[in-house]
């Protein structure tokens, strides 16, 4: 069953001895753990001086679109932290260093941060596949890593805390509103070829199954990272559209490939009113670049968005505006993450009462705080957020608005409870199981991640 | 469930349709429910002003869906025209209004289907034959049965056949919804829908359900028929989808031909030259937006000189400050390029910014037109209108100007070329301006279907290597034919085997090709070659 999984996320590597020696070394990361404790690797900060922390997030090569922003968010809230008096009295300062969208090169930034500049937590990453990268590396050196992005979760990791959307706090809400309030019978689930959309397809095809979803009404189709020329797809979506039931796109194509695609409905004329398409990666950012007015009224689910009207996010933006000293750039749903993820750490840290990463790893759950979209997020003991669920359509200003909004918070499913492989297992950072893929049938703990 | 919770549940229901009726009277007002938040109560208010014979419920309509209706706090509702708000009800102007104390009544997609249907049926008997077209095609898509009677009286009066045309099959359409239509009746209108013959009929045949037998047989052969129909036109398009990936991919290359193929310069930063077009195209647009908003139709044909200028001088400054010094050494070249490249992107993301900018389409360029079960979409069209037109330019330049004369003479016998005078640094400079230039005028055509980004070039540089090998070194003919097979194999492979297979298929053939016949399709001849 391992191995099953262990190939899985295989594909989406670039290295696959990569994962190999990860796996390797998290089983001997939670041996150590078991045996003789830990913390004495990562050698904690002296008591005087400021707080590291590391921002490990590409400013160069192709992920710089979308990380270069994070960096400059968390900038702000160390500032803004650091205006408060910092944490434990002492000032945080902020390490920034560049993997330049080069995966083997995040886990040697990530080693840098942790045994050079002696960080005591980082915030970073935005591609699973950067993440799981620099999984060993924390898990070796034992240091914390807050990953922002919505992802296709089947992992579990200690030193990891997921602020980021697990699928059912993304995917299969998205879903449910297509099916209720759309009355959609049809789906097309298109992705760039790699990990994420291929394991939230996995998740969304078994889910759709379930609701009696006939086999031939999904149709799946993968393209490579970057595609640019979307005629054939969009006409292919066209005439599977046509088979007589209301059709939907459940879109997990990534960052830039999305603009020729949605330009391409546009210029063949699909509406959102007869084909809408619901994306789980265009945010407000990624709409900048683009004429949003033949897009109107197609959809995204994130947990937050620019739009919302709350007193925190009209705050945040204020902040950011002035941080940034542009009025006009926008804030999105990796922005917030970073923000609740930043503020739990606080609290983290001061509930603890040092930054030793241990102690602060135990401290963490429970932590909760307010969000900015509504209510108090809390760190759940499978180390992922809970999160309200939102849908908007987008307006002609590219802006969202919000048409349906979960009632309350949703807990993150780590492990996806539709696939077969994973459905026993749960996740639980807690004493006495400590445990990141417990199995609840067979009582055995699986290590931390697939 | 208990039975106990059921009935509980049966008697809610009961009484929720009892109180519908009375609710539904006591909302005798359309336009409160549009004042409403409530998605649900908005699209009832738009189905419920549609057939309230209000004369002004059309202009109300139409302002929901262009976003200028607004609602004020107390629930009174203002359309904002040109000079100011005026009162929804009343169509009086409303001077004292300020915008400050409206909100935008908002409207998802759910309603925006009640807004298409409900104009289309409020606009049959609109003076202009074109608006009739459109709101018969709503109507059709709305496939509303209540729409009959109000369709009959349209035809009735309807003098364009055209127009009578879409009347008749948005009837069809209705036809078919209704309940208590006769056999002979929906035969007919399946006969109709069969003419129509595109996908949206296709569409609305299969989604019939629960038919008599004879009307369901009719409806299979009627599918069966379109299938056959939209199967070939689904070939024309699928050669239409090659030629357009073909001129992009030629529009990518012909720079390329000429510095790789005539200079033989391994050129890596060729994406980059690319992509300071489109950013030239994004500077353009964002003056003209700024200064001179009317001319934005016409953006895009300032932007391409400036890009060939723009793009050129950085070529030209390139061939002088590096790659002068590495003629003869292609692998340092190739490493020296490709390291420019890196500090191109790195400088255009420090001064324009990490994000993708926004390029906008000139109106003449957006949307499709459509030919039988063609579609052909604008800005592919004028693509492969602006590639052809820059090969054949790019051809006369070289053949027909003392310019071209000189680059092919220093190309093919730089010495002889020398001892008659002509000075070979200076033309090997304005050879690799001339390519980067038109690989910028290539970047302002990128820049219509592609992100306009720092990475905006290296989707480009394999692909456009691929072609001018494909197409032999140095023949622009070979890198038209080359970029024009390319497109149409991929977009042929595509449906069949799927993007990520298709691109390696494409490869795979390209290499086995490239083993048979090294120096591509078309091989320069001659002593030239050798030398």
């Amino acid at each position: 069953m391992a191995t099953d999984r262990f190939s899985l996320t295989r594909r989406g590597l670039t290295r696959g001895g990569l994962t190999r020696r990860g796996l390797g070394a998290s089983s001997l990361a939670a041996l150590a753990t078991g045996l003789f404790g830990r913390g004495s690797q990562a050698a904690p900060a002296p008591d005087a001086g400021p707080i590291k922390l590391g921002i490990l997030h590409s400013l160069s090569g192709t992920m710089a679109i979308s990380e270069t922003t994070l960096k400059d968010v968390m900038l702000m809230l160390i500032d803004g932290q650091n205006k408060k008096g910092g944490v434990l009295g002492r000032k945080l300062e902020a390490v920034v260093v560049d993997p330049a969208s080069n995966w083997p090169l995040f886990a040697e930034k990530a080693r840098q941060l942790i045994s050079q500049d002696k960080v005591a937590a980082c915030f970073g990453c935005w591609t699973s596949v950067s993440r799981k990268s620099v999984l060993p590396v924390f898990e070796e050196l034992n240091n914390i890593l807050f990953y922002p992005v919505q992802y296709e979760g089947q992992e579990c990791s200690r030193n990891v805390f997921y602020t980021g959307a697990a699928p059912n706090q993304q995917a299969i809400p998205a879903v449910d509103y297509l099916m209720g309030e759309e009355s959609v019978q049809r789906w097309v689930l298109a992705g760039t070829d790699y990990v994420y959309p291929r394991t939230t397809n996995q998740i969304l095809e078994a889910y759709l199954k379930l609701k009696g979803v006939a086999p031939a009404d999904i149709m799946i189709n993968y393209t490579p990272f970057g595609h640019s020329d979307w005629q054939n797809i969009v006409s292919q979506i066209k005439s599977f559209g046509s088979g007589g039931k209301k059709t939907a796109v459940v879109s997990t194509i990534n960052g830039d490939a999305n603009v020729p695609f949605y330009k391409e409905l546009g210029n063949q004329g699909i509406k959102a009113t007869d084909i809408p398409v619901v994306a789980f990666s265009v945010g407000e950012e990624e709409l900048a670049g683009m004429d949003t007015k033949p897009l109107v009224g197609h959809l995204a689910a994130w947990n937050y968005f620019m739009s919302v009207d709350t007193p925190e996010n009209k705050s945040f933006i204020d902040d950011w505006h002035g941080f940034i000293k542009n009025p006009k750039r926008t804030t999105n749903d990796p922005m917030e993450a970073h923000y609740v993820g930043f503020n739990m750490w606080v609290k983290g840290v001061e509930k603890a009462g040092t930054t030793d990463p241990d102690r602060v790893i135990d401290a963490m759950i429970g932590i909760s705080v307010p969000n900015l979209s509504g209510g108090d997020s809390a760190m759940m003991p499978n180390h992922h957020i809970t999160k309200p669920v939102l849908i908007g359509e987008i307006q002609d200003n590219g802006q969202f608005n919000i048409v349906s909004q979960t009632p309350g918070l949703v807990v993150a499913q780590e492990w996806s409870p539709y696939l077969a492989e994973t459905k026993d297992l749960i996740g639980d950072w807690r004493a006495p199981l400590s445990c990141g893929a417990y199995n609840v049938k067979t009582g055995k703990c699986g290590g931390g991640r697939a | 469930m208990s039975a106990l919770a059921r009935s509980l549940l049966l008697l809610v229901v009961i009484a929720l349709v009892a109180i519908a009726p009375t609710r539904s009277r006591a909302q005798t007002d359309p336009l409160s429910s549009l004042a409403s938040t409530n998605y649900d109560e908005i699209r009832r208010g738009v189905e419920a002003l549609a057939v309230s014979g209000d004369p002004r419920s059309a202009s109300i309509i139409a302002a929901l869906q262009d976003g200028r209706l607004f609602v004020r706090p107390d629930k009174a509702l203002f359309i904002k025209g040109d000079s100011g708000f005026v009162a929804a009800d009343t169509g009086v102007s409303a001077s004292d209004v300020t915008a400050d104390a409206l909100r935008p009544v908002r409207v998802n997609n759910a309603v925006r289907r009640a807004i298409d249907s409900a104009l289309g049926s409020l606009r049959l008997f609109s003076p202009e034959p074109a608006t009739r077209s459109i709101a018969a095609e709503a109507v059709f898509k709305a496939r509303d049965a209540s729409a009959v009677p109000a369709l009959d009286r349209a035809l009735a009066q309807e003098k364009d056949p055209a127009v009578a045309r879409v009347m008749r099959q948005a009837r069809a359409a209705a036809v078919l919804t209704t309940l208590d239509a006769r056999e002979a009746d929906r035969i007919a209108a399946i006969r109709i829908l069969r003419e129509r013959g595109d996908i949206d009929a296709r569409s609305m045949l299969a989604s019939l359900s629960g038919q008599p037998p004879a009307v369901a047989t009719a409806a299979a052969s009627a599918i069966a028929a379109i299938d056959r129909n939209l199967r070939l036109w689904e070939f024309a398009q699928d050669a239409y989808y090659g030629l357009s990936l073909g001129s992009v991919l030629l529009l990518a290359a012909i720079g390329l031909a000429i510095t790789f193929g005539v200079m033989g310069v391994i050129n890596m930063a060729h994406g980059e030259l690319v992509m300071l077009g489109a950013y030239t195209t994004y500077v353009v647009q964002e003056t003209i937006r700024g200064h001179w908003p009317g001319l934005f139709g016409a953006s895009l044909f300032i932007a391409v000189p400036l890009a060939f200028l723009v793009a050129g001088l950085a070529g030209m400054a390139i061939e002088r400050g590096l790659i002068r010094f590495l003629y003869g050494r292609p692998l340092e070249t190739l490493l020296a390029t490709f390291g420019l490249s890196l500090l191109l992107q790195q400088a255009v993301r420090s001064i324009f910014g990490a994000s993708n900018r926004q390029v906008g389409t000139p109106d003449w360029m957006s949307g499709a037109m459509q030919l039988g079960g063609l579609t052909l979409t604008y800005n592919r069209l004028t693509i492969i209108v602006f590639a052809l037109v820059v090969l054949f330019a790019l051809m006369a330049a070289l053949r027909y100007t003392p310019l071209g004369l000189r680059m092919r003479a220093v190309t093919q016998n730089r010495r002889m070329a020398a001892a008659m005078g002509i000075r070979t640094p200076w033309i090997d400079a304005l050879t690799f301006g001339l390519g980067s230039g038109v690989a910028g005028m290539a970047g302002v055509a990128l820049s219509q279907i592609d992100n306009v980004s720092p990475n905006l070039g290296q989707g480009y540089i394999i692909d456009s290597f691929m072609v001018v090998v494909f197409g032999g070194v140095g023949n622009l003919w070979g890198t038209a034919l080359g970029a024009l097979t390319l497109g149409v194999t991929n977009k042929f492979l595509e449906p069949i085997a799927g993007a990520v297979l298709g691109k390696i298929v494409v490869l795979c053939l390209l290499i086995l090709f490239i083993q048979r016949r090294p120096r591509g399709m078309f091989p320069l001849k001659g002593r030239a070659v050798e030398a």
